[in-house]
């Protein structure tokens, strides 16, 4: 069984290959070049590197949101269309579930977090339960006034952040949490498409499939011309 | 002899269709998901919503255009897709796809100017036409005039130097209460017993050898017009308001064409984009063009508007031309008619 993840949801853009039980490939970039420049190389190298190709992949794991709304979209557009023409599951994992892979069964709890920009950001919070990632609350777009007073409920625990938002609001929530607050190394700050590709593969192993036909990201934020309208006319889904 | 299908993928505004269209000519299939009805509230095309819309849409857009034309992604021998000018968030998502199909099915990709794709609407009509040719391309985003010397050999004759001319249209048609996309509303009502010379509106001809356009004093006139009669309390006659703004646009549109095929010793001249199912324009372009004997050739108006069979079938010629675009293709906002940019 061979899954394939793509991410370009945040600055870096990574592809990368995963057989049952090992990574064999995996590439990934922070060169601030277009993702839409990148990816199709990128996978085409991935592919290469594992030795096989398209018709041998059994489905596609793709970073399905929040994130740069562009760049979200690109790495969908990919994934979606790959899927169809091979006819194989496409699945779209949470940013905010990949990065918390990252730090697999930290103690404690994990609060992944996006630079949203207009002073907030993309938040989740999870906690390792044996070896899955349990939600202790809802993915969301916060200020960190609102990020903190979620926290705050959790009074004892160590809580380890990581995502670009950290280098933007980390330093106060040190101030504010102090001993409780960790930070996760560099090198694990950044989603990553192989941790996409493996809980993709959870998720295909575990039949938990829905059809991928509509599937789009979640972006946790509508457009500035829907919040306007809103605004004006009260509230109203598009 | 086996046909070329080609899979056409257009996303640049706010239509998410992709079509197949064998050996250059036959539409096999032609999927057009519109999203007016989701812009409409908002008056205008809001960019973020609608690359939302592409994404969720394009695969289903894509499937359905194979199942119609009944071809299998085995069958296709390239994809084609729009990568400008546009809007660029949405044509990503085209141009993601198109790339994603082309890596995945180990097929060649050919990147399509989108106002090369309206031009092509016509070859769709009418395979047989002859070079040279004189081309004028209207719609909401753009008003060229085009000069057509060979498959894939564009020169610009000029362009509007402000609105576009079915902006001009939608401004007016937006401040008339008439909704959007304003062109077939204005269209509808002048063509409901509206009187052409009743309001007398400026044209912009611009310097003499010009062939280039200019629509904003003729909408800010009409719009002033509106706007006074409201002060003064004066009922407004929307039929000859349309009319009469209709033919300003249209007369100007008809001369410079006109005026070029003759600079340019041309004897057929093409109408393409939204603003060619006009029926006013249609029908004064022909009828001069005739007195000048001077062809005049639009697509039907369904090939008008923006959809993937006019960029399916730009491909088919680059296709045979062997101009594949690197699977690098970038989408490209502001392109130029004529040189590609990959
Ligand atoms: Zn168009």
């Amino acid at each position: 069984m061979y899954v394939l993840g793509i991410d370009t949801a945040t600055r870096v853009a990574g592809a990368a290959v995963i057989g049952e039980d090992r990574l064999i490939s995996e590439r990934f970039v922070n060169n601030l070049k277009t993702h839409s420049q990148n990816i199709i190389p990128m996978i085409r190298q991935v592919m290469e590197d594992a030795g096989i190709k398209p018709k041998h992949l059994h489905g596609i794991a793709v970073t399905g949101g929040p994130g740069s709304f562009t760049g979200l979209r690109i790495g969908m557009s990919v994934a979606k269309t790959m899927g169809l023409a091979l006819n194989i599951p496409v699945l779209g994992i949470s940013t905010l579930r990949a990065l918390a892979w990252n730090v697999y069964l930290a103690e404690g709890l994990i609060c992944p977090i996006l630079d949203a920009r207009k002073h907030e950001v993309y938040t989740c919070l999870y906690r390792f339960a044996g070896r899955d990632l349990e939600e202790m609350a809802e993915p969301a777009a916060l200020s960190l006034e609102g990020l903190l007073s979620r926290l705050s409920r959790f009074k004892r625990e160590k809580i380890t952040f990581l995502g670009d938002g950290v280098p933007v609001y980390g330093d106060t929530i040190k101030e504010k949490l102090g001993e409780r607050a960790f930070f996760a190394a560099m090198i694990h700050s950044f989603p990553r498409a192989s941790a996409v590709a493996e809980l993709g593969l959870a998720r295909l192993k575990e039949s938990r499939l829905s059809d991928s036909t509509f599937l789009q990201p979640v972006y946790l934020r509508k457009s500035e011309a829907e919040l306007t309208w809103e605004t004006k006319h009260g509230h109203t889904s598009v | 002899m086996k046909n070329i299908f080609i899979l056409g993928i257009e996303t640049s505004c706010d239509e998410t269709s992709a079509a197949v269209v064998a050996d250059g000519r036959t539409v096999m299939s032609n999927i057009i998901s519109s999203q007016v009805p989701v812009h409409q509230k908002f008056g205008g095309v809001v960019p973020e919503i609608a690359s939302r819309k592409h994404v969720e849409l394009i695969t289903s857009v894509i499937r359905e255009a194979l199942n119609e034309a009944r071809v299998d992604f085995e069958d296709l021998s390239a994809v084609a897709v729009t990568y400008g000018p546009g809007l660029v968030g949405a044509l990503l998502v085209g141009v993601s796809a198109a790339k994603a199909l082309a890596y995945t099915l180990d097929l060649p990709l050919v990147g399509i100017n989108h106002i090369e794709g309206h031009i092509y609407a016509n070859f769709l009509a009418n395979p047989s036409l002859e070079f040279p040719m004189i081309c004028l391309v209207v719609s909401g985003g753009h008003t060229d005039l085009v000069y057509l010397e060979s498959h894939g050999s564009f020169k610009l004759l000029g362009r509007t130097r402000d609105d576009a001319a079915g902006e001009a249209f939608d401004k007016v048609a937006r401040a008339m209460g008439l909704g959007y996309p304003g062109g077939p509303l204005v269209d509808r009502l002048a063509a409901a017993g509206g009187n052409p010379v009743a309001l007398d509106f400026p044209r912009a001809y611009l310097e003499n050898d010009s062939l280039d356009f200019s629509f904003s004093g003729l909408k800010s006139s009409a719009l002033n017009y509106l706007n006074n009669a409201a002060m003064k309390n004066e009922e407004v006659s929307q039929a000859d308001l349309a009319a009469s703004f209709q033919q300003a646009v249209v007369d100007v549109l008809v001369d410079k064409a006109l005026a070029a095929a003759q600079r340019y010793n041309v004897k057929t001249v093409l109408l393409a984009g939204g603003v060619a199912a006009n029926t006013r324009l249609r029908n004064d372009l022909s009828e001069k063009a005739n007195h000048l004997g001077v062809i005049v050739k639009y697509p039907p108006p369904v090939l008008c508007t923006d959809n993937a069979a006019m960029v399916a079938c730009a491909g088919y010629y680059k296709y045979i031309r062997g101009d594949f675009a690197p699977l690098t293709l970038n989408a490209v906002a502001g392109l130029k008619l004529g040189v590609d940019k990959y």
